[in-house]
C-alpha cells in the first residue's frame, strides 16, 4: 500500500454500475408497467406476437428490476460505500481494481444475454430463476468476482473495525451464493439423455423437495437481495446525509444476527396448504412471525436516528426518501408475517393481495432507498450538486401516490378474489366460478397499472435529474461532508 | 414415524432455546464489554461520519500504521 498523499476514492466502477442501474430500472419498470395493463387489457397481449406475451415479460420484468436494476444499485453502492468506510481506495491495487472492471462487464454481458434467452422463451421455468444452466455458470462467476472484491478491500483497510454495512454487504453476499448454487443444481438434459438442446435442463429436485428448495431459495433471495443489502445502504446513506450517527450501533449488531438466524427459516410460509410436510408449513409460518422483530429493530433504529433531526425531512428530500423507504420496509415487514398466519394465508394465498405486498416492499423500500442512495452518492461521484430539489420532490410524491394506489388496489382485489373463491351455497356448491372472479377484478388491475406508471413516471423524472446533475449541473467545490447540495 | 417426529419435536425446541440463549448471551456480552470499557460500540457509529480517505481511523488496524504514512 502506498502512501496517503493526494489519494481519493475512485468511483470508476460505482459510476458504471449507476447508469447500469438507471438503464435496468427504466427496462424493468416499463416491462412491469405493460404487464400491468396487459391484465386489465387482454388485447395488449397480442403487440408483438410471441415477445409481447405476458408469458415472456413476466420473468423480464422480475430479473430486469431484481437482477438489473436493484443489484446494480447494490453493486454501485458496494463500490463507493465499501472504500469510504474502510478508508481505502480502489485506485491503491491494481489487481482489485481489474476485478471490479471484469465484475461489471462481465456483470453487462450476463444481463445482455439474460434478456435476449428470456425473450426467447428458454426458461427453467423456476420464479426468479429461469436463467439456464450455461447462464448460470455465468452468474456464479460475476458473483465470485463481487465477493473477491468485498473481502480484497477488507484485507487491505485501514479501519480496523468493519462498520455495520459491511456485515449486510458480506451476509448478502454469502446468503445469494449459497441459495443460488442450491437451487440452480439442475441437469443438462442433452448431455445426459440425448435429448434438448444443449442448454436445456430440468431441475436435480423433484416434486415437492423441488418445491421446498424453490421457496428456500425464493424467499430468502428476497431477504438477501432486497432486504439485507438494501438495509447495508441505509445504515451508511442515512447517517451520513443527515450528519447524524445511528441511533444505537448495538442495536444494529443484534437485529444483524436476529436477521441472520430467522430469515432463511421462513420460505415455508410460501408453501402453506401445499404438498409439503405439515411442519414445514408450521416452522415458515412461526419464524416468519417472530421476524417481525429483527426487522422493526433494524426499522426502529433508522427511525430513531432522526431523532431530534425530523426538521430535516422538510428540509432534505434525499433523508425524506431514506425515512419513507424504512417506513415502507415496517409496513411490509408487518404484512409479510400477518399474510403467513395460516388462517390468514388461506385467504391469501395465489391472490393479488401477494403481489400488492411485494410492490409495497419494493417500490417503496427498495426503490426510494436505491435512488436516494444514487443521488447522495453522484455529487460525490461527479463533482456537480444535485440538478433540481423541485423535481426530487415532485417525483416523491407522484411515486408514492403510485404505491399507495398499487397496494390499496390489490388488497381489495386479492381479499375479493380470496372471499370469492371459497364462498358457497347452501348446499355447498361453489357459488362462483373462476371467470367471475376474473371480470369483478378488472377495475382493480386497471387502478394498480396506474399506480405502476405513476411510479415509473417517477423514475424518468428521477434519470433527468440525474442525467442533467451529471452533464449540466453547477459544479462543487469540496466534497460536501453530510447534506447533498441541490439546486432549487 | 411417530420416531421421527418426536426427534424433530425435541431438535425444533432445543434449537429455538439454544438460539435464544445465544441471541440474550449476544446482548448481555455487548453491554458487558461496554460497562467494563473493554469496547465503546457506540463509537463505531461515526465510522460512516468520519469517512474521508484522509480521516483518522476510529480505530486503526494495526498500532503502526500511522507511523507507516
Amino acid at each position: 500500500m502506498q502512501a496517503r498523499d493526494a489519494l481519493n476514492y475512485d468511483y470508476s466502477v460505482a459510476k458504471c454500475f449507476t447508469y447500469a442501474a438507471i438503464l435496468f430500472g427504466i427496462v424493468g419498470m416499463l416491462i412491469g408497467v405493460v404487464i400491468a395493463y396487459q391484465m386489465a387489457f387482454p388485447e395488449l397481449n397480442y403487440l408483438a406476437g410471441e415477445y409481447g406475451t405476458y408469458s415472456r415479460l413476466r420473468p423480464l420484468h422480475t430479473s430486469g428490476v431484481i437482477f438489473g436494476f436493484l443489484l446494480s444499485g447494490i453493486f454501485a453502492a458496494w463500490y463507493y460505500i465499501g472504500q469510504r468506510v474502510l478508508k481505502v481506495s480502489l485506485a491503491e491495487s491494481k489487481f482489485l481494481m481489474f476485478i471490479s472492471k471484469l465484475h461489471f462487464w462481465l456483470y453487462m454481458i450476463l444481463m445482455v444475454i439474460a434478456v435476449v434467452t428470456l425473450f426467447m422463451g428458454i426458461s427453467t421455468s423456476k420464479e426468479y430463476a429461469e436463467l439456464e444452466w450455461p447462464l448460470d455458470i455465468l452468474v456464479v462467476v460475476v458473483w465470485v468476482l463481487w465477493g473477491l472484491n468485498i473481502f480484497g478491500l477488507i484485507g487491505i483497510r485501514r479501519e480496523k473495525t468493519l462498520y455495520i454495512s459491511i456485515w449486510y454487504f458480506i451476509a448478502s453476499f454469502l446468503g445469494v451464493a449459497m441459495l443460488y448454487l442450491f437451487n440452480n443444481m439442475e441437469v443438462p438434459t442433452y448431455f445426459v439423455a440425448g435429448t434438448g438442446k444443449w442448454y436445456h435442463s430440468v431441475s436435480m429436485y423433484a416434486g415437492s423437495n423441488d418445491a421446498m428448495v424453490q421457496w428456500w431459495y425464493g424467499h430468502n433471495a428476497v431477504g438477501f437481495v432486497f432486504t439485507v443489502p438494501i438495509i447495508a445502504m441505509i445504515y451508511y446513506f442515512l447517517p451520513k446525509e443527515s450528519g447524524q450517527p445511528v441511533f444505537s450501533y448495538k442495536l444494529s449488531l443484534l437485529s444483524f444476527w436476529g436477521l441472520m438466524f430467522v430469515y432463511l427459516w421462513a420460505g415455508g410460509h410460501h408453501l402453506i396448504y401445499s404438498t409439503v410436510p405439515d411442519w414445514v408449513q408450521t416452522m415458515g409460518s412461526i419464524f416468519s412471525i417472530i421476524l417481525i422483530l429483527p426487522s422493526w429493530g433494524s426499522a426502529i433504529n433508522i427511525l430513531l436516528t432522526m431523532k431530534g433531526q425530523w426538521g430535516q425531512l422538510k428540509e432534505n428530500p434525499l433523508v425524506k426518501l431514506m425515512i419513507f423507504a424504512s417506513t415502507f420496509y415496517m409496513f411490509s415487514t408487518l404484512e409479510g408475517p400477518i399474510l403467513s398466519i395460516k388462517s390468514v394465508n388461506a385467504l391469501a394465498h395465489f391472490t393479488d393481495w401477494i403481489p400488492g405486498h411485494v410492490h409495497d416492499g419494493t417500490l417503496g423500500w427498495v426503490g426510494f432507498m436505491t435512488m436516494a442512495a444514487l443521488f447522495h452518492m453522484a455529487p460525490r461521484m461527479f463533482k456537480r450538486e444535485i440538478y433540481s430539489k423541485k423535481l426530487i420532490e415532485a417525483q416523491f410524491w407522484i411515486q408514492t401516490t403510485g404505491i399507495i394506489l398499487y397496494f390499496s388496489s390489490m388488497w381489495i382485489a386479492g381479499i375479493t378474489q380470496g372471499m370469492m373463491w371459497r364462498a358457497t351455497d347452501q348446499f355447498g356448491n361453489l357459488a362462483y366460478s373462476f371467470i367471475d372472479t376474473v371480470t369483478v377484478l378488472i377495475p382493480y388491475y386497471a387502478i394498480r397499472a396506474t399506480g405502476g406508471l405513476l411510479y415509473l413516471i417517477g423514475f424518468f423524472m428521477f434519470t433527468y435529474n440525474m442525467y442533467k446533475t451529471m452533464t449540466a449541473s453547477k459544479a462543487i467545490e469540496s466534497e460536501p461532508q453530510n447534506a447533498s447540495p441541490m439546486a432549487a | 414415524m411417530e420416531t421421527i417426529r418426536e426427534i424433530q419435536a425435541y431438535a425444533y425446541i432445543v434449537a429455538t432455546i439454544f438460539l435464544v440463549v445465544m441471541m440474550y448471551s449476544y446482548l448481555y456480552h455487548l453491554y458487558k464489554a461496554e460497562k467494563k470499557g473493554t469496547r465503546n460500540y457506540e463509537q463505531y457509529g461515526n465510522i460512516a461520519l468520519h469517512d474521508n480517505i484522509d480521516d483518522a481511523p476510529i480505530e486503526n488496524r494495526t498500532p503502526s500504521n500511522k507511523e507507516k504514512e
